[in-house]
């Protein structure tokens, strides 16, 4: 078939062909951009923490009336409190460990500063900025993490300090990242690191394959992996407890709490929120990203649904308009299905325009959203996978009015209107 | 002549209901998308304090050493105690209020309820009649009270509703951090968006439940929350921070004229270069003195994703536009005979054009009603999200109007080209072909 009298055609038509290109370039340019954000989101949320998230919940309270921290003695005591509830959650016959802990992942209170080779460097260039856990010896298992490298934390290494005290631990376990970043020759096991800019030694003695950060905002995106384990417990007139149910056993584990830590203190405060699943609080920590690519995913399909009505529309007004060309083809030997091919044809044909024109304009709407939002520039791939879905659609959306043009009789030919 | 082309327009729809319904439906839908991302930006980037915000002012200063300093950079988002305290004893602006927030234990007397942790705001005395606060019952207290570290209250009306069944409670008692305080007075409604004086408790958060003086706060280590933001060796000790090398107050200060606003920014500098002389600051001078406006725009407090949204909702509604364009191009030529008939019947083209546009007007209308349900029903959804703000999402007069105005006007754009078209067809030929 020539294409030479179906452009002589669509000239007749220009502002028709100009509108549905123009459609299809924007549908193509959003389409394109919205699915990248919704698989740049995806990606986020489907990233492990590296902890074994089942049968893990999170303990939060607070003490009424608890001593101040200010001074040793009430540090000790605070401590004291603190090992009372240690003791009342071990006790409980669903749980299998627990440790104190200051965070968890995705929690989104995190506790950050940095780790250098030097001493007394602040946080800058050289350094590596790292997230702090503190817990005691129970912490890793807990966590269900497993040692690639080194020894876990004995009881013997475990001390405690106030909540606010501002030293150094003397030893700590580290993620492989921030080993790998610190030491790209490997072997980070037994060096020293100074933390937060200190001039006391700290050295590691294990290290783990994986931890994410509390935070998942973007500020915290450029050392998602860098995490440091201490063996501290920390006094202050709150904590938290990290507790692993025994397999299956999460929401009796879970319900016990309460009573047990009354039991063990009233003079506390816990919440609807004190007694958590890890599971919601990964469900809290990433409900905007997942509303977010819903309704991406929701405009998507509507632009689609909108674009392939428009083309069904249009399509079907030039088949009306050219019924009587149409018949006379038919009468002058043209099949039914060339006449099907011819319409499919011309969609692809306008369907390709917009198409090129809706490339140019998805880049420039991706440099745009770069420069506005933190974004990522678009793999190349999303653009060929959105033009094969908007051909595609084209296509499908002009079968309908092409085959009722296929079905207009020859006769039509000899009539007048 | 109005109503008759109506009844044509009307006319026109019924005869191609398909049509007519695929129209309604795009512009209602893109309609729908734009008006709800927009509420949204709209009820978020709201002035929140109208008529008060633009005399109200937030000092910023830099105080920070060294080591870390590169040219350019702006100063922290909060000021020391030291800094605050002096700016707060200056009092160079008509009002002025230092402060800062944290969550306090309540114990409330009635056994019925669980002790809990309230939402606190220290504050020195000038909050109230500088933010133009309400009152229910009561005052706010004075001066006397952040000399003498009362042990006073103000707490919110959720708060009075919830502890003393709305009843007035000034001169009662409520149990905070162990201490006895005494309410001396009950906000009205008031919950300015966002909550602008302490972005670093969340934008849109909840508001405080009970106020406290800010020396009575520090007398009793009451707990600090939101930013600390330290420099050299300081750690953030929360129960020394009045000694640390740390910002983590909010400052505001009322200024009534444009010439307050250049005195006091040249006080602010006066200071800095004091600071300096003294070896207490070691930068340059870097000052900031920002407006109400000024302060939210700096901090880009509109969440990103929220932008994002309005401007994936205008693209949205321009693919319905131009999908809405080529149906009424469509339309309108296909009505070519009649209105070729109409023409060579002495109907002039601007008749005609005004009729066809009419009928884009009568179509943007019925997209317009329907894309508001559409928005109402988007609104609704965006409020069962979880995210601080999402309870703000309502639909005012404001946006109402705006809905059908963006409606009319997008659909009658829309009508334009191909309205145009149709009328430039000249009648002879349009009869000859039939």
């Amino acid at each position: 078939m020539s294409l030479h009298p179906m452009i002589a055609a669509l000239r007749k038509h220009k502002a028709g062909v100009v509108l549905i290109a123009m459609q299809i370039a924007v549908t193509l340019a959003i389409v394109c951009n919205a699915i990248f954000i919704i698989y740049a989101r995806i990606e986020n949320v489907r990233r492990p923490t590296g902890l074994d998230e089942n049968n893990l919940f999170l303990v939060t309270q607070q003490w009424v009336g608890a001593p101040s921290g200010d001074d040793p003695a009430s540090v000790q005591k605070l401590d004291a409190m603190l090992r009372e509830d240690l003791n009342a959650l071990r006790a409980l016959p669903d749980v299998e460990s627990v440790s104190p802990t200051n965070s968890i992942p995705l929690l989104q209170s995190s506790w950050n500063g940095s780790a250098a080779l030097k001493p007394g460097t602040d946080l800058r260039e050289g350094n590596a900025r790292t997230t702090f856990y503190f817990g005691d010896e129970q912490w890793l298992k807990t966590a269900g993490l497993h040692l690639i490298a080194g020894r876990d934390f004995t009881a013997a290494d475990v001390t405690n300090m106030a909540f606010r005290d501002n030293s150094q631990p003397a030893i700590v376990i580290v993620t492989k990242p921030l080993a790998d970043k610190l030491f790209p020759g490997g072997n980070a096991v037994g060096k020293v690191i100074y933390l937060n800019g200190d001039s006391k030694p700290t050295t590691i003695v294990g290290e783990v394959e994986r931890l994410q950060v509390p935070s998942v905002s973007s500020w915290a995106s450029t050392f998602v992996w860098n995490s440091t384990i201490a063996p501290i417990r920390l006094n202050g007139n709150f904590s938290r407890y990290m507790v692993r149910a025994k397999p299956g056993r999460l929401e009796a584990a879970m319900r016990a709490v309460p009573n047990a830590l009354y039991a063990a203190n009233p003079m506390r405060v816990l919440d609807d929120d004190s007694v958590k699943s890890f599971k919601d609080i990964r469900a809290e920590a990433y409900r905007a990203d997942i509303g977010m690519a819903a309704l991406m995913g929701m405009v998507c399909l509507i632009l689609l649904a909108v674009t392939a009505a428009g083309i069904v529309g249009l399509t079907s007004f030039w088949v009306g308009q050219r019924h009587r060309q149409i018949g006379v083809r038919r009468a002058l030997g043209a099949r039914k299905v060339d006449i099907l091919h011819y319409f499919q044809l011309e969609n692809l044909m306008i369907a390709g325009a917009g198409a090129l024109a809706g490339i140019a304009l998805a880049v420039g709407l991706n440099r745009v959203l770069m420069s506005k939002f933190e974004m990522q520039s678009m793999p190349v791939y999303y653009v060929l996978a959105g033009l094969a879905v908007v051909m595609t659609l084209g296509q499908i959306a002009v079968f309908v009015p092409a085959r009722r043009a296929s079905n207009v009789p020859p006769v039509v030919a000899t009539r007048s209107v | 002549m109005l109503s008759y082309y109506f009844g044509l327009a009307l006319r026109s729809l019924k005869r191609n209901r398909m049509l007519t319904a695929l129209m309604i439906l795009a512009i209602a839908m893109g309609i729908g998308a734009s008006m709800t991302t927009l509420t949204v930006l709209h009820v978020l980037s709201g002035d929140p304090l109208p008529g008060r915000s633009a005399s109200l002012y937030y000092p910023q200063l830099d105080p920070r050493d060294m080591p870390s300093y590169t040219p350019g950079v702006e100063p922290p988002g909060q000021l020391s105690w030291i800094d605050g305290m002096y700016l707060l004893h200056a009092k160079r602006g008509t009002r002025q209020a230092l402060m800062t927030g944290g969550m306090v234990p309540l114990q409330p007397e009635q056994s019925s309820i669980d002790p809990f942790h309230a939402n606190a705001r220290y504050t020195s005395a000038d909050f109230f009649p500088m933010f133009s606060v309400p009152f229910q019952y009561g005052n706010g207290w004075g001066d006397a009270e952040d000399e003498g570290k009362a042990r006073v209250v103000v707490i919110s009306a959720a708060l009075n509703d919830k502890l003393f069944g709305g009843e007035n409670s000034v001169g009662k008692t409520l149990r905070l951090q162990e201490t006895d305080f005494r309410i001396i007075g009950v906000l009205g409604d008031w919950r300015p968006n966002p909550h602008f004086y302490d972005l670093y408790m969340g934008a849109y958060a909840d508001y405080e439940q009970v106020y406290v003086p800010l020396s009575t706060s520090r007398d009793l280590h009451m707990d600090h929350g939101g930013s600390v933001d330290c420099w050299g060796d300081s750690a953030g000790d929360q129960v020394h921070l009045e000694r640390e090398n740390c910002t983590w107050l909010q400052f505001w200060v009322e200024l009534d004229s444009p010439a307050s606003v250049a005195a006091y920014k040249q006080f602010l500098e006066h200071y800095s270069q004091d600071q300096r002389a003294s070896g207490r600051f070691t930068r340059p001078v870097n000052v900031r003195l920002r407006s109400v406006m000024q302060w939210l725009d700096y901090n880009q407090v509109v969440p990103s994703d929220t932008r994002l949204q309005a401007w994936l909702a205008l693209g949205f509604l321009v693919v319905c536009l131009v999908n809405t364009v080529g149906l009424m191009l469509a339309k309108f030529m296909r009505r070519a005979g009649e209105l070729g008939v109409r023409r060579a019947l002495g109907a002039s083209r601007r008749t005609l054009f005004g009729q066809l546009l009419l009928e884009s007007g009568v179509v943007g209308f019925a997209g317009g009603v329907l894309g508001l349900l559409l928005a109402l029903l988007g609104l609704w959804l965006v409020r069962q999200q979880p995210s601080d703000y999402a309870k703000l999402a309502h639909m005012d007069a404001a946006m109402l109007l705006a809905t059908f105005v963006l409606s009319v006007a997008a659909s009658t754009l829309a009508g334009l080209l191909p309205a145009w078209r149709a009328c430039r067809i000249a009648p002879a030929l349009q009869l000859k072909a039939q």
